[in-house]
């Protein structure tokens, strides 16, 4: 029986399927963007997912180590919905530190979807629902307290919140002045382009923490938070736009040299129609790589300013003002649990890191291996 | 026939690159044979794999690939070496590239480091394999440039690759090749990339070489127009496998192979007035990933015979003294494998 | 090729201006000025400032002046006597105040610099060499954590490991007994001990971009066919990849001195900050928060220039090593 194997099947796929089909091949990097597409969704709900409010103060609690959840009860028994011990806190006669102890004797079943603190979802949705808690005489700190008694999980999520959101909002606006900038100068060269390349190397060759540092003193100590988010996410665009500008910059000369616009040229479409149908695609797929991996640097820059005092100030709360509290080695070495929201960072820079990565190697659907 | 007489004989040499997609098999078999003084010429479209297998003799593949069968190579002094056997990286291998094998890439403007001048470079493989005196090999070199008709080559020496025309460059890589006297050039698309008037100069400069120095060379190209300069003999490829091979005369004159008469009809003839369009073959080279079984070429032939073509790979068979073919338009071809059908249904019995 | 050197020279000088402007101006633009701040603390403190006082002391350090006055008073003396103006805070002219401290950044600084290079060239190699091998994909995670950690964040680690580990507290360029002393060998001895801490922390998240970088442009250039030309003549495989594609790759690398230096100078900005070290970084930390005009913008004025003298060396380097850039510049 012959068979004729050699008869190919081609599928005619768009630029964007290529790009997924060889996104997805990409496994960690599709695990990175499941992952950071729910910490989104999470955080935009953090109110909800904490079980404590970020201000709630639990006074007999300051310094507490993290709560942990059991399923074995002490007399062997396995119960189905996890629970807590009752934690009480008793004074070491020796060294005169607090010491956190449980206590068998009581214990509270973890609950979901119960009352709370009260809250404002969204910004206008009232609720006090919070998707996991215990009985009120009980606690739940999956990551301890710090030293006012505030539930670091609770902190943490809303803090991540803010600094999630301060990077794209920084990169939003660093995005427009990128595109503004590049596109000008690959647009018009000659002088502009000459002044915006001088300008973007001047820029770049300035030590970027030293001057976010002068800039955000900048924002007014007055300033509610919301106006102090806008204001760090201004400072960390205002330079962190450069970058862009290049690639912008340097992928419009090399695609409009490219022939493929040339023959559109030729085949008389207009300016705008080879724009929009040529260019736009052609670096699109480069600017969401940069864009992804852009990303990350904001949130480090908001964790640095923040951390210093310059950036995020109390009351809003960010990864970098969480780290604050951990400013003090004394402190971090008895409760390391202070660290968590650094480790947070990490994950998030990893992971954007890791999309990027991927995204990249997607963009470019005509390369192999 | 004798030993000596032969400076190299591939045997069966296959390389396989094992892809991502599949196993790629770039040579896919080839059996040659290059004597002494003797220019062979190998053709093909781009992507038959005759730069793999120019770059497998000097165990150039990539480090993933994987070479079998033997190239059996006669070096200067010595027993009959296999070089598929030796390792890509030891110093028995490395004795011969540049000494006795020499390489010409197709493109002589990024077969330069352009940070080393053109001295520099061309110097090396002289100290590594004729002198360790920097000043003799300094001189070897000058004269090498000036025997490839290099106007200054004093000049020439201390410039940088960039600083050469395509020509000069060529021919300064045409030097550094010749510089430790190969006995064997293997010249992947000398050519191509140069203007037609340069291109005859440097070919006409490769011959004149050849005959002073007295070395064989393997001359690769899709171009046979080329060919019907240069060599002696052809061997034309198609995905990995050699279809036909002959002397330049029969070939032009008598190609027996569907895909050589297909190349052939798509040369273009000056003086030759015609009302004919050029001829195309149709389809493309499919990449040699799942090749189809039986003949290679089966599905882009013209005189495809299904039940046939489609299931056993002709061999090549010589339809006349010096002309060999695997194509089943030859009865020859038909013949070898019913011998070898019955052979194996008598060894059945 | 001099021209060339000339001109750059001549547009550094130029940047250095636009610098010192922008770091001025920058400096200056938040509401109010020290004498607030100063009157603030007062009344924090319980004393109720004297309004005459502090407009005699607004008045002798020129900060009832406009803006631009103000500059030309600050850059001329800079320029004519090297003089950086004067600390409101701390009582002394500003050079006295950073003089030490700058010396220690720039050593800092260029000790991490030569870290991140000594550290991530060998292991780009090795990557590069042993593509996917076991050692490549370690390095690669390593390099990924590096890149992602903040520098404060791994300076408290460092600390906290210290502390617990060795029960020492780390912190400090010296030991006690050096910290004001002169400068002696026994003091230069002592200040290479406490090195190595704020240079590996500064310097990770360079060497993770470099080892990127270069591995990746190393990848590239194997693929080079002047790199298999140069294997056909039989070069030795170490030396072949020394000479061609490391070559080549080292450019980019060389070129990227000037990203590199600025994130380095950020990098310990925060550094000194967290292990507290007599570097400019907290310096500048507190001249900014109390608004300190001549202290903030000399020292920001100092690491731009430390970055923008940084670089213009890597371009001359570049174009020493580079025949290509050589023949471009000087035409």
């Amino acid at each position: 029986m012959v068979s004729l194997k050699s008869e190919q099947t081609y599928e005619i796929l768009s630029q964007r399927q290529l790009v997924w089909r060889k996104f997805k091949r990409h496994r960690l990097a599709l695990v990175c963007f499941y992952a950071l597409i729910t910490l989104y969704a999470i955080v935009i709900f953090a109110e909800f997912f904490a079980p404590y409010g970020a201000f709630e103060r639990h006074s007999d609690f300051l310094l507490a180590p993290p709560t942990s959840l059991h399923f074995v009860d002490e007399n062997g028994t396995f119960h189905l919905r996890p629970f807590v011990y009752k934690v009480t806190n008793e004074l070491n006669r020796q060294t005169f530190t607090r010491t956190f102890v449980e206590d068998t004797s009581e214990h509270y079943d973890l609950h979901f979807f119960v009352h709370g603190d009260p809250y404002l979802l969204l910004g206008f949705i009232q609720s006090d629902i919070h998707l996991f808690g215990v009985d009120a005489s009980g606690t739940i700190f999956l990551v301890g307290t710090d030293s006012l008694g505030r539930d670091v999980f609770s902190r943490l999520l809303l803090g991540a919140r803010t600094s999630l959101f301060v990077g794209l909002l920084g990169l939003s606006i660093g995005f427009v002045l990128g595109l503004f900038f590049g596109g000008i100068s690959g647009y018009y060269g000659g002088n502009v382009d000459l002044f915006v390349q001088r300008l973007t190397e001047f820029l770049q060759s300035l030590p970027t923490l030293p001057l976010w540092m002068a800039l955000a003193a900048l924002v007014p100590a007055e300033w509610t938070p919301i106006q102090v988010y806008f204001g760090i996410s201004s400072v960390l665009a205002i330079i962190g736009w450069t970058g862009l500008a290049r690639v912008i910059r340097g992928k419009l000369i090399s695609l409009r040299e490219e022939d493929y616009v040339t023959a559109a040229r030729l085949n008389g479409l207009t300016e705008v129609a080879i724009i929009t149908r040529h260019l736009l695609p052609g670096f699109m797929s480069y600017l969401i790589v940069y864009l992804t991996l852009a990303v990350p640097q904001m949130i480090l820059g908001e964790t640095a300013l923040s951390y210093l005092g310059l950036g995020i100030r109390a009351p809003a709360v960010s990864l970098g003002t969480l780290l604050q509290d951990a400013q003090n080695v004394q402190t971090v070495t008895i409760s390391p649990w202070l660290l968590v929201p650094g480790g947070m960072v990490i994950l998030i820079v990893v992971a954007f890191n890791f999309l990027g990565d991927g995204l990249r190697d997607a963009a470019d659907p005509y390369k192999h291996i | 026939m004798a030993q000596d007489s032969i400076l190299l004989r591939l045997e069966d040499l296959k390389v396989y690159l094992p892809l991502e997609e599949g196993i790629l098999k770039a040579v896919d078999g080839v059996s040659l044979e290059v004597k002494p003084g003797q220019t062979l010429g190998l053709v093909g479209e781009s992507g038959c794999g005759k730069s793999t297998l120019a770059l497998s003799l000097l165990r150039l593949t990539p480090r993933f690939a994987r070479t079998s069968g033997q190239i059996l190579f006669q070096p200067r002094v010595g027993a009959p070496v296999d070089l598929a056997q030796l390792d890509a990286q030891s110093d028995a291998i490395r004795a011969v590239r540049g000494n006795e094998i020499a390489l010409i890439f197709q493109e002589p403007m990024t077969s330069f480091s352009p940070l080393y001048t053109i001295g520099n470079q061309i110097i090396e493989p002289i100290l590594l394999h004729r002198t360790k005196d920097a000043q003799a090999a300094r001189e070897i070199a000058l004269d090498m440039l000036a025997r490839v008709g290099i106007p200054d080559p004093v000049e020439t020496i201390r410039k940088y690759p960039q600083q050469l025309s395509g020509g000069m460059r060529q021919r300064a890589m045409i030097a550094m090749a010749l510089s430790c006297q190969p006995r064997l050039l293997i010249a992947d698309e000398p050519t191509t990339a140069l203007d037609v008037t340069v291109q005859a100069q440097v070919l006409k400069l490769m011959r004149d070489l050849q005959a002073e120095f007295g070395m064989s060379i393997l001359y690769i190209t899709h171009d046979l127009g080329v060919i019907a300069r240069m060599v002696d003999e052809v061997a034309v490829m198609y995905l990995g496998r050699i279809v036909e091979q002959a002397n330049v005369d029969s070939l032009f004159h008598k190609a027996g192979h569907p895909y050589t008469q297909a190349l052939l009809r798509s040369i273009p003839r000056v003086g030759k007035k015609s009302k004919r369009r050029l001829e195309s073959i149709q389809g493309n080279v499919p990449v040699p990933i799942n090749k189809p079984v039986g003949c290679d070429f089966y599905p882009r032939c013209p005189f495809v015979m299904p039940g046939l073509c489609d299931r056993i790979e002709p061999p090549l068979v010589p339809i006349e003294d010096d002309h060999r073919v695997s194509c089943y338009l030859h009865p020859a071809v038909v013949a070898a494998v019913q011998r070898e059908d019955e052979s194996q249904a008598y060894h059945a019995t | 090729m001099t021209g060339y050197i000339v001109r750059r020279l001549g547009y550094m000088v130029l940047v250095l201006a636009l610098v010192s402007i922008v770091a001025f101006t920058i400096i200056n633009l938040p509401p109010g000025s020290w004498i607030d701040n100063y009157a603030t603390q007062l009344a924090a403190s319980g004393t109720l400032p004297d309004q005459s006082e502090l407009d005699f002391l607004q008045h002798r350090y020129g900060l009832d002046q406009p803006l631009l006055e103000q500059y030309v008073h600050w850059i001329v003396p800079l320029v004519t006597r090297g003089d950086f103006g004067f600390s409101f805070e701390w009582q002394q002219p500003v050079w006295t105040l950073i003089s030490d401290r700058l010396l220690l950044t720039v050593i800092v600084s260029l000790a991490s610099l030569f870290f991140v290079y000594a550290v991530s060239i060998p292991i780009a190699l090795y990557s590069a060499t042993h593509q996917y091998s076991a050692g490549d994909y370690f390095f690669s995670f390593l390099g990924v954590l590096g890149l992602a950690t903040p520098s404060f964040m791994l300076a408290l680690v460092f600390m906290i490991i210290m502390l617990r580990v060795f029960n020492v507290s780390p912190g400090g360029l010296f030991s006690p007994e050096y910290l004001n002393a002169p400068w002696s060998w026994g003091r230069v001895g002592d200040l290479l001990i406490h090195l190595p801490v704020p240079v590996i922390v500064i310097g990770v998240s360079g060497t993770a971009a470099v080892i990127r970088i270069l591995r990746s442009q190393l990848l590239d250039e194997f693929q080079k066919q002047y790199v298999i030309t140069a294997r056909a003549k039989g070069v030795r495989e170490l030396k072949l990849i020394l000479k061609y594609p490391f070559r080549m790759a080292m450019n980019p690398i060389i070129s990227n001195i000037g990203t590199i230096l600025p994130a380095i100078v950020s990098g310990s900005t925060i550094v000194a900050i967290v292990l507290g070290l007599p570097m400019v970084g907290p310096l500048l930390l507190r001249a900014i928060v109390a608004q300190d005009t001549f202290v903030a913008a000399s020292i920001l004025l100092l690491l731009s220039v430390m970055t923008i003298i940084g670089v213009f060396i890597a371009d001359l380097l570049l174009m020493w090593l580079d025949p290509r850039i050589r023949f471009e510049k000087s035409a």
